[in-house]
């Protein structure tokens, strides 16, 4: 069982018209591994998680999960099975409260969100779990407020809470303290470093401090293939990556 | 919705769960309406009519309101209610509560065939296909005269007392209470649902579709389940409405009647519950005052009205209350 | 042989059928992919071009072809105010808005018909050198009908031809692919949308005054026809000019065969048929491949 891979892609492709944006990615994920994803802009980073999380569909290749083929599910199946991911820029309720927000995750998770028999606030499970989570991620105070109104560090949170809310097996994080003011962050990276050790984490990020703390291993992509695969270290030795990166600016 | 700092107890009884977060200004409608009842007796008829469409309104609001799909083909679940009581009645099925509940169901019934079409398609493709449900109903029920008496209408339609007691009579006064208690009981139903996760997940859909995708949250077969109820909820409208007035005609599967009722809803406001309450009685009561003498001058006033509600008073009265509430709330601090 | 003659028969008048539809639809496409706006008062223009036909020639005793072309240019200046005035403000609000916004539109028009010319249909007066038969290879044909494909053919032509080569052309196609891109290359969107916008009236008025006898002018117009304008631009592909031409031509046959064989229901056949085709393919039958 510990043998088995949680996550693998096996000769994964995707082009948008004429323009091969992933090539034959072959990953293989460890249970509860800490991989980093990183490469350059344009890089594929990006459409590979939405390949894995099913919002893309791949022109060919095949995506597995703890054993079992996940490349005909839809995104809203793959999360069912345990595969719960992030945004890059927020993707939040944002009209509704942090609560409502996590609600809904946690209610879906339980498979009780189709109910109409009871109010959600009588949702004992549901509601405490909710609770719980919140209390967490440290966003206790923010439960009534309308998440629009919060500062976006804590929006970030909310975004990384529903992903948590479904209990995921795999977790991809897309750049998760993107665009979060720097004195902020450090909860963020905190939460993330002391995700369950039975979660598998794919992260994807620019920041190579982030990168190099969190990480147990890196994938280096680059025009949609893979270049380097290894450990910390040996990527940051390796040439190659070196000169992927070399005369690009950082930021995306 | 808020967070509670603890599950509430007290939801665990049926009625617990059904009176849940009640205020007690929402006892006003139903006072309200029974105070009409008294104070006009003349316009009797007219209330029963506001009953209905309030219901029917109802039930639009939650596809349009709660589950974010934009409908022209609403008329057709309610005429299809309206019919099949009809024609149930005419054949000999007459006791109107469970005449009522069959109907209803078979209304839902169309509304799970033709909301399982509609809700593949996106965007304004589904406007349109609930256009063409509405049209292809309209037709159906045209050529099929036999059954529905075509452009003449189905009549002859004639209830037994309600509950063995209560007999329909030209006055409208059965047909007042009767209405109004099949209104509160769907009412206290529309009410749980929209409370219930089923009704908050209507929410997320309409908020960000995408994130509920990404939540595992099985978004067709969600919206199809709230497309259906409220199809049957329709169908009870177009029940009450054969019923009451013993007759049907075409325009109940029409697309002006979708139009009708979506304005109604729009002047009291979607998504809020009550926009039904207000919208209703104020389109019913200003149809009945000014647009006695020409029929087309008030379709040409409801159409104006309707631009001007998109480009300056979007939500209609119930947003402008928030707002109003909301400036007087600040100032108040 | 009786059989063969019955399906030249309907294929020709699916076929002028089909022009019409065209004409009128074609804008509404262009509109839609341009403006990406839900725009289910298009029939309100075909409407306004066909009373102003009829209009014209009935009580000004204005010439066929004169009163085409000035219904062409009603209908044109009518749309490129509502745009400016009311369209424009709309333009990005979500799909139940313009939807609503539409919907209040029809009712308007729809009762100031009613209230000018009343509810009836108008007659259409083809002149006289227009009516009757003209005979092609052995057969007799409905002399309007053979002009107005002939005519239709003309104005088609004019128009792929313009959208093909001139600028206006070019920004138009621009636009529908990339809005952003487009207006960041300094394209005045506003005023494109504008030209565009009186540009497809314009032709939903001529095709709604040459094709008053097929679609008929009463004040249902809108209402009516407004489910077959929008089934060719969502079979022919939204912002295309092409596409539409081949899913009018075929809803034009398809829709006049099913009257032609199934009186009673023939009506309801086509819906029946979209309601199928869209099931399996929801995002529309020549559709190429835009999100």
């Amino acid at each position: 069982m510990s043998d088995m891979p949680c996550l693998e892609t096996h000769a994964l492709c995707k082009s948008f018209g004429a323009l091969q944006v992933i090539q034959n990615v072959e990953l293989t994920l460890a249970v509860g591994e800490r991989r980093a994803l990183i490469g350059p802009n344009g890089a594929g980073k990006t459409t590979l998680i939405n390949l894995l999380a099913g919002r893309l569909r791949p022109d060919s290749g095949s995506i597995v999960m703890g054993g079992t083929e996940i490349t005909a599910l839809t995104e809203a199946g793959r999360a069912r099975a345990g595969l719960a991911r992030t945004f890059q820029i927020n993707s939040l309720f944002r009209n509704l409260t942090v609560f409502e927000n996590i609600f809904l995750a946690v209610s879906e998770r339980l498979g009780t969100a189709h109910s109409i028999l009871r109010p959600a606030l009588a949702e004992e499970e549901a509601v405490a779990l909710s609770e719980e989570l919140m209390r967490d991620l440290g966003l206790a105070a923010d439960a009534r407020l309308v998440v629009q109104q919060l500062p976006y560090g804590h929006q970030r949170l909310v975004e990384i809470a529903i992903a948590l809310a479904l209990k995921p097996k795999v977790l991809l994080l897309d750049e998760p303290a993107a665009g979060v003011p720097a004195g902020e962050s450090g909860v963020i990276l905190e939460l993330i470093e002391a995700l369950p050790k039975d979660i598998t984490v794919l992260l994807i990020d620019h920041d190579m401090d982030v990168v190099f703390r969190f990480a147990s291993r890196i994938t280096v992509l680059a025009q949609g293939m893979i270049l380097a695969e290894g450990a910390p270290d040996d990527i940051a030795r390796d040439p190659r990556v070196r000169e992927v990166y070399l005369g690009k600016g950082r930021h995306g | 919705m808020s967070a509670p700092d603890r599950a509430v107890p007290s939801a665990r009884s049926v009625f617990g769960r059904l009176a849940f977060g009640v205020k007690p200004w929402e006892a006003l409608p139903w006072a309200v309406a029974i105070a009409c009842f008294f104070l006009f007796p003349g316009y009797v008829p007219l209330f029963g009519q506001i009953v209905i469409m309030t219901l029917f309104a109802l039930s639009l609001d939650i596809v349009v309101g709660y589950a974010g799909i934009v409908t022209l083909g609403h008329a057709a679940l309610y005429g299809t209610g309206a019919y099949a009581s009809g024609i149930l009645a005419v054949h000999g099925w007459t006791e109107p509560i469970s005449n009522a509940l069959c109907a209803s169901l078979f209304a839902a019934l169309a509304g799970f065939i033709t909301g399982a079409v509609v809700l593949r398609a996106h965007g304004f493709i589904v406007v349109m296909l609930t256009l063409a449900v509405t049209v292809t109903f309209y037709e159906i029920a045209n050529h099929t005269g036999q059954w529905t008496g075509g452009d003449d209408g189905l009549r002859g339609i004639d209830m037994s007392p309600v509950l063995g007691r209560f007999e329909f009579d030209i006055y409208g006064d059965t047909a007042f209470f009767y209405g109004l208690a099949v209104l509160f009981v769907a009412f206290v139903f529309v009410r749980l649902l929209v409370n219930s996760p089923f009704g908050w997940s209507l929410k997320g859909i309409r908020e960000n579709l995408g994130r509920m995708h990404a939540i595992g949250c099985p978004v067709y077969w969600r919206l199809l389940q709230a497309y259906t109820i409220a199809a049957g909820l329709a169908g009870l409208a177009g029940a009450l409405q054969a019923q009451t007035t013993q007759y049907v005609a075409l325009r109940a599967l029409s697309f002006d009647l979708s139009g009708d009722v979506l304005i109604m809803l729009i002047i009291g406001g979607i998504g809020r519950l009550y926009g039904a309450f207000i919208g209703v009685p104020i389109y019913l009561l200003a149809q009945d005052k000014l647009s006695a003498q020409d029929p087309a001058n008030w379709y040409f006033w409801m159409g104006i009205m309707l631009i001007v509600i998109v480009l300056f008073a979007r939500g209609g009265l119930l947003a402008l209350a928030a707002r109003l509430t909301e400036l007087v709330r600040r100032r108040w601090r | 042989m009786g059989d063969w003659s019955v399906l030249v028969s309907i294929a020709f008048l699916g076929f002028a059928y089909g022009m019409v539809l065209y004409l009128i639809s074609v804008g509404l496409s262009v509109t839609m992919g341009l403006m990406g706006f839900v725009n289910l008062a298009h029939g309100v223009f075909a409407m306004a071009g066909g009373y102003a036909t009829v209009t014209l020639m009935n009580r000004y005793g204005v010439p066929f072809f004169a009163a085409l072309a000035g219904a062409f240019v009603i209908v044109a200046l009518l749309g490129l105010v509502l745009e400016r005035t009311l369209y424009a403000r709309l333009y990005g609000t979500s799909d139940f808005d313009q939807v609503l916004f539409s919907i209040g539109l029809i009712f308007v028009s729809m009762a100031v018909a009613r209230h000018f010319w009343g509810p009836l249909t108008q007659p259409m007066l083809v002149p006289a050198y227009l009516k009757g038969a003209i005979t092609i290879f052995g057969r007799d044909f409905p002399a309007y009908r053979v002009f107005l494909i002939a005519l239709s053919v003309v104005i088609i032509t004019i128009l792929w031809l313009t959208l093909e080569h001139s600028r206006f052309g070019a920004l138009v196609r621009a636009a529908v692919d990339n809005r952003r891109m487009a207006q960041s290359l300094g394209v005045n969107t506003g005023r494109l949308f504008a030209q565009t916008f009186a540009l497809g009236s314009g032709l939903a008025g001529l095709g709604g005054g040459l094709g008053a006898d097929i679609l008929v002018i009463a004040p249902g117009y809108p209402i009516q026809y407004i489910l077959y304008f929008m089934i060719v631009v969502i079979l022919g592909g939204l912002g295309t000019i092409r596409g539409p031409f081949l899913a009018a031509l075929l809803l034009g046959v398809a829709d006049t065969a099913c009257r032609y064989f199934w009186p009673q229901i023939g009506a309801v056949f086509i819906f029946l048929l979209v309601f199928i085709i869209l099931f399996f393919r929801p995002q529309g039958l020549l559709h190429r491949g835009r999100a």
